[in-house]
C-alpha cells in the first residue's frame, strides 16, 4: 500500500541512531551550561573546525549508512519521528521548522544528529544553525536525551 | 470614619529594645561632645562631623559594608542554603536563598494556587479534599525536613493544616506536595509535623481539645470531656502516610514538640498549657497555674501495647489524598484508628511540670536537654533527659493523672536560664555548645550556653519575634553559621504597603561570639516556622522534565498526531498537545452550549525550564501550567454561543504571541459537525 521515499525510510534510522547514541551519551557533559569559557575562546579563535562545519558540534563524529534498511529499527524510529519530530516537521512543506524531505542531500547524517542531539548549542554556535533560527524563529527543542527526570 | 493613618514612630516605644534606645542615647551624647569640641574651630567642619556621627549610629543599628558583602549573592551564582518558609496563612510553603534573602518559589500546599492550577485541576484538586468537604485553604506552620542518622537528608518536607487538621509531603526533587493525610480526632493540629531522626513518625497534637468522638454536648461541661489526641503518622512511606496511633491525653491544649535523639531516641516530648481546662477566656482563665506540662510519650512502648494487644480501634473518618503514579490526585478513605490510653499502657506517657504556658519544647543537639519557652515564665527551664529517666526509675512521682505520672520539677530540672528577655519562645542550637532562643515581648534573640545556664549575648530584632531557625538547628547537627529570626510585627521596617505589611525575615551572622544583624527581607504570607538545608543536599536531584513515554495520565497524548477531540453524550473531551508555538487541534467546531468541555493538554517539550500554559475565554478555573510531558487537565462549560480564543500563557519563545487557538460554542441541538485541526 504505501511506497516511500529514501528520505521516508532513512529519517526515521536517524532518529533510532540519534536515540542510541543518546543513551551512551548521557554521561558525557554536553551540557551548555558549562560551556561559556570554551564559547569565549571559540568566538575570539574564529570559531569551529571544518569538521564542526560540516558535521555540525556534538556527540556524533560519523556515522556510516548501510544500504539495506533494517526495518525493525525502522518502525521503532518511525514512532519516535511521529512523538517528537511531527509536532514541527512535514517532509514536503514548511510546519513549525523546514521541510525534510531534501535534509539528507543539504546536509551530513552527521550534521542531522547533531543537531537533534545538541540543539542548545548548535543554534549558539554554528552558522548554518543560526542562520535557520533567524529565518524559522521557533528554535529547534532540546530533546534532553540526558536531562534528569 | 476616622482610619488610622501612618502609625507615628513613637508608638513603637514599647517594642523597641533596651540596647537600641541606649544606642540612640549614645549617639546624641556623641553628637554633643562633637559639638562643644568643635565650637571654635567652625561651622563647616561641624556638619561634617555631624554627618559623620550619624552614620556611625546608623552603622551600628544596622550593619554595614562587611554585612552586605556576607549576603551579596553575584548575579548568576547560587545561594549557599535552601530556606523553607512556611505561608502560614497562605496555606502555602515558600522556598528562598539564603544568605541573599532571595524567593525562589511558592509551592502550594493547603490552598488553592491561581498560577499554577493547584486545586482547580482536574489532576490536583482531590488534593485538598477532607472528610469536611473540599477545603481549599489552611494555616501552615511549621515546615519539617526529613531526617536520617538525626540530620535532614532533603528528600522530603512536611507541613502542617491548623484549621483542619492536616499533614503534607513535598517532595525535594519536583518541589511538589505529593501527598496530604487528614488527622482525626484532632482539632487545631499545631503541634506537628515534628519528625524523629529517622523519619519513621511525624506527630499531630490537638491544640484545641474536643469531645472525642465529637459529639453535640454542652461547652462548660468541657473539664474531664474534652481530650487531647497525641498522634504518631508513619512517615518513610511516600504515598502511604497513615496515623499509626493516637494517644488519648487529658483536655488540655497540646502546642508544640519536637523529638528526642542520641539517648532520647525513642521519645516524643510535647508542650501542653490550658491544664487549667478552660473552655472561656482562657487568657485569663489557662494562666492560673503556676506550672504546665511537658508530656513525654515512650512511642517505642507504644508500639509494645499495640502489638500486646492493648490498643483499640476507634471508628474514625478521615481521607489520605496522594498523587499516583500518573501524577493523578487520588482521594482514599480512612474508617478506623488505632488509639492507645495511658491507663491501659504504663510508661507511656509522664509529665514534665514545666512554668508557666510554655509554648517550645527543644531538644538540644547531644538528646540530654530538653528545652521550654515558658511564655509567660521568668526563666527558661531546661529538663534533663538522664534526671528524668532516674526519676521513672525512682517513681518520683508528684500525682498521677489519667494514668499519667507527673515527675518532680526538682528531680528532673538540670537548671534554669536566668534572665532570658520577655516572653521566650522557641530555641534553636549553634552545635557548637550554645542555644539562642526567641523573646517575644522584648523583641530579642538570646544566646546562652548549654551547662552553664548563662546568658552570653543578645541582639534586638524588628519587631516582636516569634521562632527562629538555625539550618539543622533542632537535628543533632546544626550548620551554626546564619539564624533567621521570624517576626510578627513590621511596622516601619519597609516602604509601607497600606494596612497589610510583609513579615520580616531577619538574617543573623552567628559565626561570632556576638551575634550580628545581617539583612531584612520580606516574606509571603505568615513565615511562622522554617527550615534549612545545604544547597547541595538537593540541587542536582532537581527534576527537569517528565519523560512523554513514562506518561500514564490515561488523557496524555505522545505526539500531535494523536490529538483530537472526542465527544460522549454533552461531555467533549480535546486531547489536545502543545510545544513551540503551537496547540494542536488549535481550531475546534461543534461544540454545544450546554456541553462540559475538558481539555486534556500535553506539553510535549522535553526540554527543561519549558512549560506551556493554558487559558481559554470566561473559563471559571485557574489556567494550566503545564511542565515538560505533563499532561493536565481543566473543565469548561460554555454558556452562550460564539468563538472563545484560547491561548498559551507561559511566555514560551519568539512566537509566543502566536500560540493561540479558537473554539466555536454554537447552539444545542445544531448542524455544526464536530470537528478540529491545525494549519490545515
Amino acid at each position: 500500500m504505501k511506497t516511500r521515499s529514501l528520505i521516508q525510510r532513512l529519517l526515521p534510522l536517524l532518529v533510532i541512531g540519534v536515540l542510541l547514541i543518546s543513551l551512551s551519551a548521557c554521561s558525557s557533559d554536553t551540557d551548555t551550561s558549562n560551556n561559556t569559557e570554551e564559547e569565549a575562546n571559540s568566538s575570539q579563535t574564529g570559531g569551529l573546525s571544518e569538521a564542526e562545519l560540516e558535521n555540525g558540534i556534538g556527540p556524533v563524529e560519523s556515522v556510516t549508512l548501510s544500504d539495506k534498511i533494517d526495518e525493525e529499527l525502522e518502525e521503532r524510529g518511525e514512532e519516535i519521528f511521529k512523538s517528537k519530530c511531527a509536532a514541527c516537521h512535514k517532509l514536503e512543506e514548511r510546519y513549525v521548522g523546514p521541510p525534510l524531505s531534501t535534509v539528507l542531500s543539504d546536509r551530513t547524517p552527521e550534521y542531522v544528529m547533531n543537531m537533534i542531539l545538541n540543539p542548545d548549542e548548535m543554534i549558539k554556535k554554528h552558522p548554518e544553525a543560526k542562520a535557520m533560527l533567524a529565518q524559522y524563529l521557533t528554535p529547534m527543542p532540546n530533546q534532553n536525551h540526558g536531562g534528569r527526570s | 470614619m476616622t482610619r488610622k493613618r501612618n502609625q507615628k514612630i513613637t508608638d513603637l516605644s514599647p517594642a523597641l529594645p533596651l540596647d537600641t534606645l541606649t544606642s540612640i542615647k549614645q549617639s546624641i551624647t556623641m553628637n554633643t561632645l562633637t559639638r562643644n569640641l568643635l565650637l571654635g574651630i567652625g561651622a563647616i567642619l561641624l556638619a561634617g562631623a555631624t554627618l559623620f556621627a550619624c552614620q556611625t549610629a546608623g552603622t551600628q543599628r544596622v550593619g554595614d559594608s562587611d554585612a552586605a558583602q556576607k549576603v551579596y549573592v553575584p548575579p548568576g551564582e547560587h545561594d549557599e542554603f535552601y530556606a523553607f518558609m512556611s505561608g502560614g496563612f497562605s496555606g502555602q510553603l515558600t522556598v528562598y536563598g539564603l544568605p541573599s534573602g532571595r524567593l525562589l518559589k511558592t509551592v502550594p500546599v493547603f490552598s488553592h494556587f491561581p498560577e499554577n492550577g493547584w486545586g482547580y485541576t482536574e489532576e490536583t484538586k482531590n488534593m485538598l479534599n477532607t472528610s469536611y468537604g473540599f477545603a481549599p485553604w489552611d494555616d501552615a506552620h511549621h515546615p519539617e525536613l526529613s531526617m536520617t542518622d538525626g540530620v535532614p537528608d532533603g528528600r522530603w518536607i512536611f507541613i502542617n493544616g491548623n484549621n483542619t487538621p492536616r499533614v503534607a509531603r513535598i517532595d525535594l526533587t519536583e518541589f511538589e506536595t505529593t501527598e496530604i493525610l487528614e488527622i482525626p480526632n484532632s482539632a487545631g493540629n499545631h503541634g506537628s509535623p515534628f519528625i524523629t531522626p529517622d523519619s519513621k513518625y511525624l506527630v499531630a497534637t490537638t491544640r484545641f481539645s474536643v469531645p472525642v468522638p465529637n459529639r453535640d454536648m454542652p461547652i462548660d461541661e468541657y473539664k474531664g470531656n474534652f481530650k487531647g489526641m497525641l498522634s504518631f503518622i508513619r512517615a518513610d512511606q511516600p504515598g502511604d502516610m497513615d496515623v499509626a496511633f493516637q494517644v488519648l491525653v487529658p483536655g488540655y491544649n497540646y502546642d508544640l514538640a519536637h523529638s528526642g535523639k542520641g539517648p532520647s531516641y525513642g521519645w516524643m516530648f510535647f508542650t501542653s498549657y490550658n491544664s487549667e481546662e478552660a473552655n472561656t477566656l482562657l487568657e485569663v482563665n489557662a494562666s492560673q497555674n503556676d506550672k504546665d506540662f511537658i508530656a513525654a510519650v515512650n512511642w517505642q512502648r507504644a508500639e509494645e501495647c499495640i502489638e500486646a494487644g492493648n490498643a483499640r480501634q476507634m471508628p474514625s473518618r478521615y481521607l489520605h489524598n496522594y498523587m499516583d503514579e500518573a501524577h493523578i490526585a487520588q482521594t482514599e478513605e480512612k474508617t478506623s484508628v488505632t488509639v492507645l490510653e495511658p491507663a491501659n499502657c504504663e510508661q507511656l506517657v509522664y509529665f514534665l511540670p514545666t512554668p508557666k504556658s510554655p509554648h517550645g519544647v527543644d531538644v538540644d543537639p547531644s538528646g540530654q536537654y530538653i528545652v521550654a519557652g515558658g511564655k509567660l515564665a521568668t526563666v527558661i527551664p531546661v529538663h534533663s533527659f538522664e534526671k528524668m529517666q532516674q526519676a521513672i526509675a525512682n517513681e518520683d512521682f508528684e500525682t498521677v493523672i489519667d494514668g499519667i505520672p507527673v515527675l518532680n520539677y526538682e528531680s528532673v530540672i538540670a537548671g534554669e536560664v536566668e534572665n532570658p528577655g520577655l516572653g521566650p519562645l522557641h530555641t534553636e542550637f549553634d552545635g557548637k555548645g550554645f542555644a539562642y532562643t526567641t523573646a517575644f515581648i522584648s523583641s530579642e534573640i538570646v544566646k546562652w550556653e548549654l551547662g552553664t545556664w548563662q546568658v552570653v549575648d543578645r541582639i534586638p530584632v524588628y519587631y516582636s519575634v516569634g521562632h527562629l531557625m538555625i539550618p539543622g538547628g533542632d537535628s543533632q547537627q546544626p550548620a551554626g553559621k546564619y539564624l533567621v529570626a521570624l517576626n510578627k510585627i513590621t511596622k516601619d521596617r519597609y516602604l509601607p504597603t497600606g494596612p497589610e505589611l510583609a513579615h520580616a525575615a531577619q538574617l543573623i551572622d552567628i559565626s561570632g561570639e556576638k551575634m550580628k544583624m545581617l539583612l531584612d527581607f520580606p516574606t509571603m504570607g505568615e513565615p511562622h516556622y522554617a527550615q534549612a538545608i545545604a544547597a547541595d543536599m538537593i540541587k542536582d536531584k532537581q527534576v527537569q522534565m517528565y519523560p512523554l513515554e513514562e506518561n500514564t495520565n490515561p488523557y496524555g497524548i505522545k505526539g500531535e498526531g494523536e490529538a483530537r477531540v472526542e465527544r460522549d453524550g454533552n461531555e467533549v473531551h480535546v486531547y489536545m498537545s502543545t510545544i513551540r508555538t503551537h496547540f494542536a487541534p488549535d481550531n475546534i467546531e461543534g461544540i454545544q452550549v450546554g456541553d462540559k468541555v475538558y481539555f486534556h493538554v500535553t506539553n510535549l517539550e522535553q526540554d527543561w525550564d519549558i512549560p506551556h500554559g493554558f487559558a481559554i475565554l470566561g473559563m471559571n478555573t485557574a489556567e494550566l501550567l503545564i511542565m515538560p510531558g505533563q499532561t493536565r487537565s481543566l473543565i469548561w462549560e460554555p454558556k452562550t454561543e460564539g468563538v472563545y480564543p484560547f491561548y498559551c500563557t507561559d511566555f514560551c519563545s519568539a512566537l509566543h504571541q502566536e500560540m493561540q487557538g479558537y473554539v466555536r460554542v454554537s447552539k444545542a441541538s445544531n448542524n455544526v459537525p464536530l470537528a478540529f485541526g491545525t494549519g490545515n
